[in-house]
């Protein structure tokens, strides 16, 4: 069977993914160090212990997701989570950064090491070149990659892949964007969020509500309508002649239905994003995929989809699998 | 300080291509020039055969040469390409690591933006691994520039003029903008020799698109920092080609780094050659990238 790999924003999220079926819970520390470094959200030492132990007593593994790239002069941050998740008993932690991956494999060569989605790491020569550096046992992929292509580089790698079937969707290459900090000066390799609530605005003018963020308006609705959560790259754009949604339609991605082709891809885990969401949310999600995982492994077909209303604004695509999404 | 001239980013005709790098050996004092294709494997066959006269005449002029690698290498032909690139013995500029294992041990190469170097830990692999100039990725402020800098034992880069790269994807944004399919794209992006603008609702200059690539709106230009920038021991400015006026742009900054001209007159000068018409500086101030310290960032759509 299908690994499926899981969110946790919080100890009660891990809990409730564990307990939905989830094999894996990824988590990060309340801190700069992970790519969800939201308010209120994250574990501290403490809480990643416990949770580990509550994971492993039920058969469950964790890992912990250290993948910012760390402040010239503070690398010691993340020297320490990297020191931190091994005493706290994580199963592995997943990298991006060049220096920490080095650092890991140095100091904690028994730690297995995972590579980040936030490396990019998109073709064969680099997952290659990132196992024989660094020792990496497992790749997730970057989003950019059609299934025909995971294929191919699977039957070139050594390492185990993931890659991501749910959830939020990063339109550019992942770890190589800084279209947030342009606007807010706060960016997803940096500072661990990307299109931050904190620089988020709306603001009615002539009955139309505009979603801003940083000062710039990245949606207009009518008043009334739902108003979608001023993502950068998922906004509504003039360019020249055309009015639209330049880079990616408000969506979110749904790959259930590729589980199969995943599978035969040579996939090794499943991966949903979303520790920011809600505990109730990732149960939801977890048990709907945990079927999906099964029936795939017992020679079923997925079962029919209800996850329709947790997309984002209700609209889900399978984005770069499918080559037409290029 | 020293002047890196990047790979142009954008999807010349031969004749112009051609005719902007010959122009660039003859009058441009710059000290670097990085050819090659960063942003799409499609358009080198249409310039490539230019390759060889370019590189004899910017050798000839005393510049050094340094061919890049792609921005994103997905594709097996792309693979094939970075091998090709490393066998014709140039430096070459790494902006995806996975050049890195196709370079044979002892084979002069550079780090570009486009690879992510943040930190300490990451600068000395890389120095170690022999890269002889690292250009820092442009969303790196001063205070860590400044960190990297002083214990570099290479030679540090950081942009200084040009339309800022700030993001890659699988998808053709020129394509999209046209309702074609990528692999059907018709070369569409040739139409466009420094970027696509992309405006908000409200008609503010915002982004720029260039096939796979997402830029600024706002022309990078360091102007204003160069002080702080030497100060921290930066090497080079690196300056990005467009297609009309670049070789002025050269020469404004060499007379400002000879301190033959101020900052603002630099910027007052150059404004009219700035792709989008604004500038942006905040990246190095450790603001939002689009902030400008020369005045107000905003500009609307005139």
């Amino acid at each position: 069977m299908m690994e499926l790999v899981c969110p946790a924003g919080t100890p009660a999220a891990l809990r409730a993914a564990v307990d939905a079926g989830a094999n894996t819970i990824y988590c990060g520390f309340a801190d700069e160090t992970n790519a969800r470094n939201f308010p209120g959200l994250n574990f501290s030492r403490e809480e990643l212990a416990e949770g580990v132990a509550y994971a492993h007593r039920r058969g469950s593994k964790v890992l912990v997701a250290i993948n910012t790239f760390p402040r010239a002069g503070s690398e010691q941050l993340w020297h320490r989570a990297v020191a931190d998740a091994k005493t706290a008993g994580a199963d592995a932690v997943i990298l991006a950064d060049l220096g920490l991956l080095a650092h890991a494999a140095d100091r904690h060569p028994e730690l297995r090491r995972h590579l980040s989605v936030q490396a990019a790491a998109a073709n064969p020569d680099a997952i290659n070149f990132y196992a024989s550096s660094f020792g990496v046992r497992r790749v997730v992929l970057p989003r950019v990659l059609t299934v025909a292509e995971i294929t191919a580089i699977n039957r070139e790698i050594d390492v185990e892949t993931e890659v991501f079937v749910f959830g939020g969707l990063c339109v550019m290459a992942e770890g190589r964007c800084s279209l947030s900090s342009y606007i807010t000066g706060k960016s997803p390799n940096m500072n661990g969020v990307c299109s931050p609530p904190s620089h988020v605005q709306y603001v009615e003018t002539r009955g139309e509500l505009a979603a801003r963020l940083g000062g710039y308006t990245i949606h207009r609705n009518a008043k009334d309508a739902p108003a979608p959560y001023p993502t950068l790259c998922k906004g509504c754009f003039h360019s020249e002649d055309k009015t639209g949604y330049v880079f990616e339609d408000p969506s979110s991605l749904d790959a259930k239905d590729l589980i199969p082709a995943l599978a035969k891809a040579g996939v090794t885990a499943l991966k949903i994003e979303g520790r920011q969401r809600s505990r109730s949310y990732v149960a939801q999600v977890v048990r709907s995929f945990r079927g999906a995982v099964e029936a795939v492994a017992a020679g079923r077909p997925v079962p029919p989809g209800t996850l329709a209303s947790l997309t984002e604004g209700q609209a889900a695509t399978t984005g770069a699998y499918r080559k037409t999404w290029r | 300080m020293q002047l890196t001239v990047g790979p142009n980013q954008f999807f010349w005709d031969a004749a112009l291509w051609r005719d902007f790098y010959l122009r660039l050996a003859d009058e441009a004092p710059v000290d670097t020039v990085v050819l090659g294709e960063l942003i799409c494997s499609k358009r080198l066959p249409f310039y490539q055969t230019h390759f060889p006269e370019v590189i004899e005449r910017l050798q000839a002029a005393g510049k050094s040469v340094v061919m890049t690698s792609l921005a994103l290498i997905t594709l097996k032909r792309e693979r094939k390409l970075t091998e090709e690139l490393v066998e014709m013995g140039l430096e070459v500029e790494v902006n995806d690591l996975s050049v890195l294992p196709h370079l044979p041990a002892g084979a002069a190469f550079s780090v570009g933006p486009l690879v992510n170097v943040y930190n300490e830990g990451s600068f000395g692999w890389l120095a170690a691994r022999g890269a002889s100039r690292i250009c820092l990725p442009p969303e790196l402020p001063l205070a860590s520039i400044a960190i990297l800098a002083e214990a570099a034992p290479v030679p540090v880069e950081v942009w200084g003029w040009g339309r800022l790269p700030l993001a890659v994807s699988s998808r053709c944004y020129h394509a999209r903008l046209h309702d074609r399919a990528k692999d059907n794209c018709q070369f569409i992006c040739s139409a466009d020799p420094d970027g696509r603008a992309v405006d908000t609702l409200d008609g503010e200059k915002f982004l720029a698109v260039n096939g796979i690539q997402t830029l600024s709106a706002s022309c990078a230009n360091a102007a204003n920092q160069v002080p702080g920038l030497r100060q921290a021991g930066v090497a080079s400015l690196r300056l990005s080609p467009q297609s009309e006026g670049f070789v002025e742009v050269c020469k404004l900054f060499r007379d400002l780094l000879d301190g033959k001209i101020a900052a603002e007159t630099l910027s007052a000068t150059a404004l009219s050659r700035a792709p989008g018409g604004q500038y942006a500086d905040g990246f190095l101030a450790g603001t939002a990238g689009v902030d400008w310290s020369g005045g107000p960032r905003r500009a609307m759509m005139g």
